[in-house]
């Protein structure tokens, strides 16, 4: 085996990978699911969104809500609406 | 008052009940008063590591909704003193465990034990949400495999944001890493995430490394805690981690390939 795993030592083992993409994906988690915001954002988006399609046509997406902590006692909710173009 | 400990992982199989069994087991053995509980309503099998499936009469529900109180409900363990257990129910009914009766069971255990473990289902749904919310600590229960710490990682999120100490602002859960199945020549080949590897993205202290071991399923065929079986690698592990969550420093043992004899160099096995 040891003939056979010295040829074959150009490849990447397979710990490495393991570990690379393990670091990918947990820090894209970390950014998008842990700091996401309270759990009623969802809902609070869904709301507004059905409250400016009273009114506007829009996509499902042309909302985008965000919380962001700034410091111990400021919160900033970023509420974002993409308008269609006048037609 | 008790030391509120989850046995918790994410992923299904990775050693959370024979962990929850070996280090319950461990701390009655150094003269603390334990109880460890089995939050896996509908699918219950610490009784069967523990050995005490034939005397389940009543279990956890069972004290929640008031058919029976809390001492007819707890196993004594018979080769270990000051060891109890609190068996799951096998009711199919997922909202069995409330928060308020959960918490009222955990409190009256705290009146007259020093540690209760909680042995937490896999996922995160209500019964592993329930198993974390008590806690002030946590052991994350984690294989060197990619699935595993990536669910080790959700529940570190969900341990940061939905138990009890996160929701009331107090001290955060305290994390502990247990890495089991730990196969040092595989590390060593460059096969398997190394120790290093998985402190390195989770990045939580690491309480002890289990070598994967054949002791650990011949203990629970047997029924046996692993931690009995003082002779084997993983009973020695769980001892030494154990030590660490007392607060003693201890030497990280079985984390190289075990020295082969000239034998076994030429012959193999």
């Amino acid at each position: 085996m040891a003939i056979l795993d010295f040829f074959r030592s150009d490849k990447k083992k397979a710990a490495s990978v393991a570990k690379e993409r393990l670091q990918i994906i947990v820090a894209h988690e970390r950014s998008t699911l842990r700091h996401s915001g309270p759990d009623y954002l969802p809902d609070l988006q869904r709301d507004i969104l059905a409250v400016i399609r009273k009114y506007v046509e829009v996509d499902q997406d042309a909302v985008n809500i965000q919380l962001d902590n700034r410091g111990d006692d400021l919160s900033v909710l970023e509420l974002n609406v993409t308008l269609p173009e006048e037609k | 008052m008790a030391r509120i400990i989850v046995v918790t992982s994410g992923k299904g199989g990775v050693g959370k009940t024979t962990s929850s069994a070996a280090i319950g087991t461990g701390l009655a053995l150094q003269g603390k008063k334990t109880v460890i509980v089995d939050f896996d309503i509908g699918l219950r099998n610490l009784d069967l590591i523990m050995g005490v499936e034939r005397r389940v009469v009543y279990d956890f529900v069972n004290v929640i909704n008031g058919e029976a109180n809390l001492n007819q409900a707890l196993i004594k363990d018979k080769r270990v003193d000051g060891l109890f257990i609190l068996p799951a129910s096998q009711t199919r009914d997922k909202d069995a465990l409330t928060l308020d009766g959960v918490e009222k069971v955990l409190d009256e255990l705290s009146e007259q034990f020093d540690y209760i473990i909680c042995d937490s289902p896999a996922g995160i749904e209500q019964g592993a949400l329930m198993a974390l919310y008590f806690a002030d600590e946590a052991i994350v229960v984690t294989n060197p495999e990619v699935s595993s710490v990536r669910d080790s990682d959700r529940i570190l999120g969900i341990l940061a944001s939905k138990s009890r100490r996160a929701e009331k602002g107090l001290d955060p859960v305290k994390e502990n890493l247990l890495l089991t199945r730990y196969n040092p020549s595989r590390v060593e080949r460059g096969d398997m995430l190394s120790v290093e590897d998985v402190k390195e993205i989770l990045a939580i202290p690491l309480l002890g490394v289990i070598p994967e071991s054949q002791a650990v399923l011949k203990a629970s065929n047997l029924g046996e805690p692993v931690v009995l079986d003082e002779q084997s690698d993983a009973g020695q592990a769980y001892l030494d981690a154990i030590s660490r969550l007392e607060g003693n420093e201890v030497d990280f043992r079985f984390l190289t390939e075990p020295k082969k004899g000239i034998f076994k160099r030429i012959f193999g096995g």
